[in-house]
């Protein structure tokens, strides 16, 4: 009872407050910005040499003020805002008009969570089992060579990391393919074919997720075994006679990976946006290229969309990760 | 003095600290630059590297050794605005938070984590895409501030939140100090270690947002910056025409800024680490 008093439901107060602040967010930047989106939308139609007569010209105007919700007051605006985001309806997008922006998220979003869930799982469970083991034996050369590599890697941003990755393995050699989800011109299916191609384009892309995310992990959990080894519980146990296999994965592990699931929650939107930007650079077909299309086309509604569902998204895959702590920490079950 | 000589005795420090001393000369001979980094088809277009060009000359019809001078420059100094600035929101912050503590530590907190969870990239696109005839490289900085300081004023936060409780600070407050001369004097030399080496992470942030916004065209491409000096390579498709004097010059500049500025801050923040110096003072 007190856990859920005192853990679950600040935790969940905390959660809805989030997505209220970042979708408030949302709303207030086209309004607190110093130009008028429909009228700077008006002004790329006619850089685009379309001419209208007049009269269809108010009739646009009219209709995409109705289609930003900016007719009324703010306070109007806010409400039919969450009202319309209630229903689940992020409006249409411009640039395949009539489609709704619904629509084209839903096509981009298993492409983005295959790559992202997968990555995110290997890269921090290899990168704290690699780092946690380089942390004890800290000594070692391979652990000395590993941290190197990492120091190097590390500071990189995603799109630095990933272009270089491009280059070195799909021009200088070719071993893999430079480009795109799967091959030009193949059907999707569940034919072994397919899915073969589709893990082979997905190959790049998927390992400079893995490297970089791997190398922050690695490190941040090396540090901490390194701190961990130093307390005085660990010396306790080695000369009681613990085994060494005992003490890594019990009491050194054990103990520095609590840190790195509060770690892991924290960075999920950065490796999210990374993950994003990756996909531009491989022209992967998620949501990142779908971002990128909407950017290249200024389509913004799609643009809000996609922002919008990812922070709910994020939040609530933050929460989640939150709520396994309790199973891994008996001393917030207990407390 | 013996701090230079101990900090040089790190290998990072020493590699970082030459590099970044080339970068910042290279920003500097910009301003002795032979030509005008704004105008187009100033040289023979697509000049492999030679005497004449060092790196070769673009599809624009530009010198890339000496575009390449602004584009370091310019990225420097959008980031050097997002760096300070968000540093000033960041210590005031972390500052405030810290030691009114109660409801004002809450919901600044609260600020702070959310910015640390929204996917401040998509943000940043949705910013841009309105803002893109505004953006030159003192709003692009500001910009870049206004939302990257949550993670410091956390950091900030959590070492005030230790001093406070330090005999020090009583003793301070006994004495009669005033709680603005308390933050100021007794704890900021504490936090400045600290903010120093997140001011150097910040800055390379910074660099690598620019570079991500203009990869995606979302800033003033007529203004050189290591992006947009790669979106234009892009653009032009360098790597399929075999230009790489063109693609890899923005390329392997910001490898090493961004390694060199990594390494430099890790060097300085493991030579002051904080307990280390509380150490040395003696809790």
């Amino acid at each position: 009872m007190t856990f859920l008093k005192r853990y679950l439901i600040p935790r969940l107060f905390q959660y809805f407050l989030v997505i209220w602040l970042g979708i408030t967010v949302v709303f207030l930047i086209p309004r607190l910005t110093p130009n008028d989106p429909v009228m700077r939308m008006i002004g790329e139609m006619r850089g685009r040499g379309s001419t209208l007569e007049p009269g269809a010209m108010d009739g646009i105007i009219r209709d995409l003020t109705q289609m930003y919700g900016l007719e009324g007051s703010w306070l109007d605006q806010y409400w039919a805002f969450w009202v319309r985001l209630a229903h689940g309806d992020f409006g249409v997008s411009f640039f395949q008009f009539p489609t709704p922006v619904n629509k084209l998220i839903a096509t981009a979003i298993p492409w983005t969570l295959a790559l992202l869930l997968t990555t995110t799982a290997i890269s921090w469970i290899v990168g704290n089992i690699i780092g946690g083991l380089a942390g004890y034996y800290s000594r070692k050369g391979w652990s000395r060579t590993l941290d190197a590599i990492a120091m190097v890697i590390r500071p990189l941003p995603y799109y630095i990391f990933a272009f270089s990755l491009l280059l070195l393995f799909a021009y200088v050699v070719r071993w893999f393919p430079i480009t795109g989800g799967a091959s030009l011109g193949a059907i999707p299916s569940l034919s072994w074919a397919y899915i073969k191609d589709v893990l082979w384009h997905s190959i790049l892309p998927a390992l400079s997720l893995i490297i970089l995310g791997g190398a922050v992990n690695f490190q941040t959990m090396k540090l901490f075994v390194q701190n961990t080894n130093s307390e005085s519980f660990v010396q306790y146990a080695k000369m009681g006679g613990v085994t060494e296999d005992r003490i890594v994965s019990k009491y050194v592990i054990r103990n520095a990976i609590l840190p790195q699931i509060t770690g892991l929650a924290l960075s999920l939107g950065q490796i999210f946006s990374g993950a994003l930007i990756t996909e531009i650079v491989f022209s992967y077909p998620g949501l990142g290229m779908l971002l990128y299309r909407a950017i290249i086309n200024g389509d913004y509604n799609l643009i809000m969309g996609i922002t919008l569902l990812s922070i709910v998204g994020i939040t609530t895959a933050i929460l989640v990760v939150d709520l396994t702590y309790p199973f891994f920490d008996p001393r917030v079950r207990y407390n | 003095m013996k701090i230079l000589r101990d900090l040089f005795r790190d290998y990072r420090f020493t590699f970082s600290f030459s590099v970044l001393v080339i970068i910042v000369a290279l920003a500097l001979l910009s301003f002795v630059s032979p030509y005008d980094p704004t105008l187009w088809n100033v040289v023979p277009k697509d000049m492999k590297p030679s005497v004449e060009h060092w790196l070769g000359t673009d599809s624009n019809g530009q010198d890339i050794f000496w575009q390449a001078t602004f584009a370091v420059r310019n990225s420097l100094i959008i980031s050097l605005i997002a760096g300070l600035v968000s540093r000033f929101i960041a210590i005031l912050v972390g500052m405030v938070a810290g030691y009114k503590g109660g409801w004002v530590d809450r919901v600044m907190m609260f600020i702070s984590d959310s910015l640390l969870v929204i996917p401040l990239f998509l943000i940043f696109v949705m910013l841009a895409m309105l803002v893109r005839q505004f953006l030159n490289l003192v709003v692009l900085g500001l910009m870049l501030a206004v939302f990257g300081w949550a993670w410091d004023a956390r950091v900030i936060r959590s070492v005030i939140l230790s001093l406070r409780e330090r005999d020090f600070t009583n003793t301070a407050i006994l004495s009669g100090t005033g709680t603005v001369k308390l933050v100021i004097n007794e704890y900021m030399p504490f936090a400045m270690p600290l903010i120093f080496s997140n001011l150097i992470n910040n800055i390379a942030w910074a660099i690598g947002l620019e570079i991500t916004l203009a990869i995606l065209g979302l800033v003033n491409l007529n203004i050189p910056t290591l992006g947009t000096m790669l979106n234009w390579a892009l653009f032009y498709q360098s790597i399929l025409l075999g230009r790489w004097w063109w693609i890899l010059t923005p390329v392997i500049l910001s490898l090493f800024l961004f390694i060199a500025l990594y390494w430099l801050s890790t060097s300085i923040s493991e030579y002051l680490d904080p307990r280390t110096r509380i150490q040395r003072v003696g809790a």
